[in-house]
């Protein structure tokens, strides 16, 4: 493909003021929201360590970031989400491509695919505990089991979607096999991949913590334990809003990666 | 120039003999194709008219080696394998790329140089004057112009053999015969051995040097004739009383 020098300059020029258009109303519903927030807690009579207000969370996060507590415990968690992620969007990913291109293959795997998607994670997550010990490992791998499925199932749909014709016409100009697949089925499936990694994104977080709450030494999801069973409930909420603001991240990457590329689709 | 004179001095490039395709179904084949012989000279510009299902396509992907032959065979005196160039009814973009690196495909395809292929893109840009779209997305494109872009990519690696499955069906009258002149005035710039799929009467008079005429299914070559018809052909050659025969005469064969 023919890269535009001034792709980059373009790139922000287009981006920044739509972020600017959309952060406003999110500022001002984050705004009401603690505000509410502040209210009810002041006045409803309800014990701080049942609901702290939005000012001892704001405390015990700064505690948390100058002790280098959160820090620590965010580097934890993330890294086995990318861990995770890795693994689980290149192993669904290479699957999904062998089974839309072979209608045998998927006869053979998928029922054993689609059983394995009625094992809940969380079920089986002990058992991965008890494998693999209570480090990054099995919380990764529990991450990946949890990814793999949506953006199997998108790279499955994305790649049959292609249309045929396209197929015609690269074979008409005896293109390679991996010409095919670098420069149509890769762009073709490319927008419904990413709506499976916008799903596996944020579920990805949801696997790490599930991980770390059934055994952990480290970890928001350690942390998150820690405050529980010492009635520090402002850390309980430094956590949550710690994981939601990874959450968002991961999905943030995401929709930029679909910025940049599927720019073509308007 | 004189035409009928120029396809018996220039020599065969495609000889094909005994063409036949079966398509295997369900409870028996679909005979598409039957003992399908015919050749064409370098430089020819070949309609192949026919009703639907008369297996005109089917012999355009045979051509263009998308599928095989069930009995006979086709052979280029080229070479091995011909470049080929190829035109379908949808324009078949692909709509991430701009109309610059649609064109530039083929290149792409065959490893050619990037300063060679950026040259040869601009100059074919011209000629099917697209000017100033070059960075256009297919979305914005109208149907005509899309299948300009798509008559640009069969042509911008010089191939041995073009060939145009129904090409201007899904344009409209208007733009289709403006489109006609367009495809008569490029491959008068460069000089293409074309075969073209086609079931307008009118369409293959104002192209071809000569007309196969398919029966239907199984598609089997009823009639070859060769349009003697001046070039070039003005949007007025359809006034001339021998167009009007030579319709009467295809129409005739086709019933």
């Amino acid at each position: 493909m023919i890269l535009r020098p001034d792709f980059s300059r373009r790139f922000f020029a287009s981006v920044l003021p739509l972020m600017y258009k959309r952060l406003l109303p999110i500022v001002f519903s984050a705004f009401v929201f603690l505000l509410a927030w502040s209210l009810v807690a002041r006045y409803s009579g309800i014990p701080n360590f049942i609901l702290p207000s939005p000012l001892s969370v704001w405390t015990r996060f700064l505690r948390a970031v100058n002790d280098g507590s959160l820090a620590y415990h965010t580097g934890i968690t993330l890294s086995e989400i990318v861990l995770g992620l890795i693994a689980g969007v290149t192993i669904a990913t290479i699957l999904g491509y062998l089974l839309a291109k072979s209608r045998s293959l998927e006869k053979i795997l998928s029922p054993y695919i689609v059983a394995s998607q009625a094992i809940p994670v969380v079920a089986i997550a002990p058992l991965l505990i008890i494998w693999l010990g209570d480090g990054i490992l099995s919380k990764a791998i529990i991450c990946a089991l949890i990814v793999f499925f949506p953006v199997l199932v998108n790279t499955i749909v994305g790649v049959r979607a292609v249309p045929a014709a396209l197929y015609d016409l690269m074979n008409s100009l005896h293109a390679s096999r991996a010409q095919i697949l670098w420069k149509v089925e890769a762009p073709a499936s490319l927008p419904v991949f990413l709506g499976g990694m916008r799903v596996g994104a944020t579920l990805s977080v949801i696997g790490a913590i599930v991980g770390e709450l059934v055994d952990a030494q480290s970890g928001l999801g350690f942390l998150l334990r820690v405050g529980d069973f010492q009635y520090d409930t402002p850390m309980v909420f430094v956590a949550v809003f710690t994981l939601i603001s990874l959450a968002l991240a991961l999905y943030g990457v995401v929709r930029i990666v679909e910025n940049r590329f599927l720019k073509w689709q308007g | 120039m004189i035409i009928g004179c120029k396809s018996k001095m220039s020599a065969s490039i495609l000889a094909v003999r005994g063409l036949s395709v079966v398509f295997s179904t369900e409870n028996n084949g679909l005979h598409a194709l039957d003992s399908v012989s015919f050749d064409v000279n370098s430089r020819e510009f070949v309609c192949v008219l026919g009703p639907s299902g008369s297996g005109k396509t089917t012999l355009l992907r045979v051509l263009a080696g998308l599928i095989p032959p069930t009995s006979g065979s086709f052979k280029f005196s080229g070479g091995e394998q011909p470049s080929i160039g190829m035109v379908f009814q949808q324009a078949t973009l692909m709509p991430w790329r701009t109309v610059t690196e649609n064109i530039g495909l083929p290149l792409e395809v065959g490893k050619v140089n990037q300063t060679v292929a950026r040259e040869k893109i601009r100059d074919m840009i011209e000629l099917v004057g697209l000017q100033g779209f070059e960075d256009s997305l297919p979305r914005d494109l109208s149907g005509g112009m899309a299948q300009r872009v798509a008559i640009a990519r069969a042509l911008i690696h010089d191939p041995d053999l073009l060939l145009l499955d129904e090409p201007f069906a899904s344009l409209d009258a208007m733009t289709r015969e403006r489109m006609w002149m367009e495809l008569s005035r490029i491959w008068q710039a460069r000089q293409k051995t074309v075969v073209m799929v086609t079931h307008s009467i009118n369409e293959s008079l104002f192209l071809a040097d000569r007309v196969l005429v398919f029966t239907q299914r199984p598609g089997k070559i009823k009639m070859d004739m060769e349009v003697d018809l001046p070039r070039p052909r003005e949007d007025d050659i359809r006034y001339l009383a021998r167009f009007g025969e030579l319709a009467r005469q295809l129409r005739a064969t086709i019933e």
